[in-house]
């Protein structure tokens, strides 16, 4: 999500400098200088290999894929401080990831909780095992069979945010569904 | 040791008063020493020579260094020595000493004997009343110079403060290196003045919160995989590591028992975090907490009969403490904000903790049974209290915003903070017992 949206940015980034460089003063191009041309012998003529024909891929990530799951699901849910109990946002996006997994039933998950930095080290790690199991229980009382997940908790160690601020950290109060096996 | 000779001397006014607010620490709570006012650190001359070799100086240089953290110590600096070789069955020429205002002299010599061995003598004077405090022999081999440097150190402390000292000793930590999303984390043990410092895993996997037993042989720690948090005990004689039993869920925050039988963690199942013992020779585990809230980071007291942990079985953080059955809970922190990683003092009397108040982060200390708190530092980020070995310091590690952590250590009353010597990032700092 962060992700893609970062992209666009660059995108327009891009967009931008070239729109500048538009903008500035056209430079005189001088040809290159005449190269008298040297006959070189022709090399000998070897027929390319005959080429099957094959449909191009459908753009966009292949259904069932891991890709699939993070960009057309997401694969990550945000708590608030000290919490563990689901937001509405969050329920909205595991009721997705619910009905993902329920299509594809050879998909195995784990559910890795995560704490922000604002919390001693040991604490963290038994919120973060809070959040992975709240997340798992709601995946499960949505058909998702128990046996397909496993819980973690990262407590603080894994930020994907590293800013020292509460738009960081609240970023880093998450639980992550990471597909194991089974994708296509 | 073989001591030389130990004079029994009625300190000195100087030494009464400079020693004063210390033993007034043993006794009275830690609210009625902060009213005591700053620490006036005693003027002290080391003075180790050695002929043929510089390990005199070094030596030297580390008996300074240690005093000088210690804080209660002000090492003159040995260009400003009047008298520059007492030797080591002389009397120093005292009045050259007062003149540049020593109140104690450390002078000793040392030699490598026939047989290799390293053997340094040391007599320690009061300056004022003119009599020799303490003469003493330390032997071991050349490589080990820096551990006889600090049992003189300790020698000098012990005798002009009146409490035991904690130099010889090590600490256990995580050594830290990389960007904050993807930090490598290596278990390292260094000396308690950042000498020494060697790294016992290799950084391909996490460790943390490492912990000494009590005989500083073996270290628990908890390493975290990408699928697995589980407990291990390295033997530092050995190198051999092993993991902690076959234990479902993840298991983390291991402390040994003081007598080294048992070892207390916490296990996270079911989203629901709680404390086990496990006896470390027959493996038998025991759960002692059964709430639904989290506890966690158990420590035991000296004597084995409590455990004092974390839970927020009351709606935040908070300190508890329990019989080590699991009987008897019972809440100790009542301040505002949100407490947690409790530690008892070697002598029981105390608990540090980490309190997050205001946005900060706190490192402080509480009576064992709750009450008298008192916060010692604050920063940003900062916790994980271990105590030395004389519960005189509480070590803990500091994260200032986009830093590595570092080392920190802050005298029991909160009037000296030092920064621990130790080039790299550093975390969950464990403070060894004395070495034997």
């Amino acid at each position: 999500m962060t992700k893609s949206v970062f992209k666009l940015a660059l995108l327009a980034c891009a967009t931008l400098s070239v729109a500048a460089c538009a903008g500035k003063k056209p430079e005189v191009v001088t040809p290159p200088p005449a190269v008298a041309e040297q006959p070189t012998p022709a090399p000998a003529y070897t027929p390319p290999p005959a080429a099957d024909t094959t449909p191009l891929p459908p753009t966009g990530p292949v259904p069932g894929s891991q890709q699939d799951f993070v960009v057309n699901v997401g694969d990550r849910v945000f708590f608030d401080l000290d919490q563990s109990s689901l937001r509405e946002d969050a329920k909205a996006l595991l009721d997705k990831q619910a009905a993902w997994l329920v299509r594809y039933p050879a998909v195995k998950i784990r559910i890795e909780g995560n704490a922000d930095e604002r919390g001693t080290r040991e604490y963290n790690f038994a919120l973060g095992a809070r959040r992975a199991e709240t997340v798992s229980q709601y995946l499960t009382a949505k058909g998702v069979v128990p046996a397909r997940i496993s819980t973690i908790s990262y407590g603080k160690e894994n930020p994907i945010a590293t800013g020292d601020d509460e738009q960081a950290w609240s970023q880093n109060r998450n639980a992550h569904t990471a597909i194991t096996e089974g994708a296509q | 040791m073989k001591p030389l000779k130990i004079a029994a001397v009625a300190l000195g006014t100087w030494l009464a008063i400079a020693a004063a607010p210390l033993a007034a620490f043993a006794q009275a709570p830690i609210r009625a020493e902060v009213n005591e006012g700053v620490i006036a650190p005693l003027p002290i001359g080391i003075d180790i020579e050695s002929s043929g070799s510089d390990l005199g100086d070094k030596i030297t240089k580390v008996v300074m260094s240690d005093l000088e953290r210690s804080g209660f110590f002000k090492p003159i600096d040995p260009n400003a020595f009047i008298e520059q070789s007492v030797g080591i069955d002389a009397t120093p020429t005292f009045a050259s000493w007062k003149t540049i205002n020593a109140q104690a002299l450390a002078n000793g010599v040392a030699r490598v004997d026939a047989e290799g061995r390293l053997q340094v003598d040391f007599r320690l004077w009061d300056i004022f009343s003119e009599k020799q405090l303490l003469g003493q022999s330390v032997t071991a081999t050349p490589e080990n110079w820096r551990r006889i440097a600090h049992k003189i150190a300790d020698a000098i402390y012990e005798k002009l403060t009146g409490e035991e000292g904690y130099f010889d000793t090590r600490i256990v930590f995580v050594a830290e290196s990389g960007g904050k999303g993807k930090r490598v984390k290596r278990l390292a043990i260094m000396d308690q003045d950042g000498a020494n410092p060697s790294y016992l895993t290799d950084g391909s996997y996490k460790v943390m919160t490492p912990r000494f037993s009590a005989d500083s042989q073996e270290v628990a720690y908890m390493v975290l995989r990408e699928d697995s948090a589980r407990i291990y005990v390295f033997n530092i004689e050995t190198g051999r590591q092993e993991a902690v039993g076959q234990i479902k869920g993840m298991v983390f925050a291991p402390r040994f028992s003081p007598d080294g039988t048992k070892l207390a963690y916490s296990v996270a199942q079911g989203g629901n975090t709680d404390i086990y013992v496990m006896d470390l020779r027959t493996r038998a585990t025991r759960r002692v907490t059964t709430d639904p809230g989290i506890d966690t980071s158990p420590s035991f007291s000296p004597d084995g009969s409590t455990i004092v942990f974390n839970s927020d079985r009351g709606g935040s953080p908070q300190i508890y403490a329990m019989n080590a059955d699991g009987t008897g809970v019972r809440r100790i922190s009542f301040g505002g904000g949100v407490y947690s990683t409790p530690v008892f003092s070697p002598k029981g009397d105390k608990i540090a903790f980490t309190k997050q108040s205001g946005g900060r982060f706190s490192i402080g200390v509480m009576d064992a049974g709750g009450g008298n708190e008192k916060l010692l530092t604050s920063s940003f980020l900062e916790e994980g209290p271990t105590w030395a070995p004389n519960g005189r310091y509480i070590m803990f590690f500091r994260e200032p915003p986009g830093s590595l952590p570092s080392l920190w250590m802050v005298e029991a009353s909160g009037r000296i903070e030092r920064p621990v010597p130790y080039a790299g990032g550093a975390s969950d700092p464990a403070w060894s017992p004395r070495l034997k």
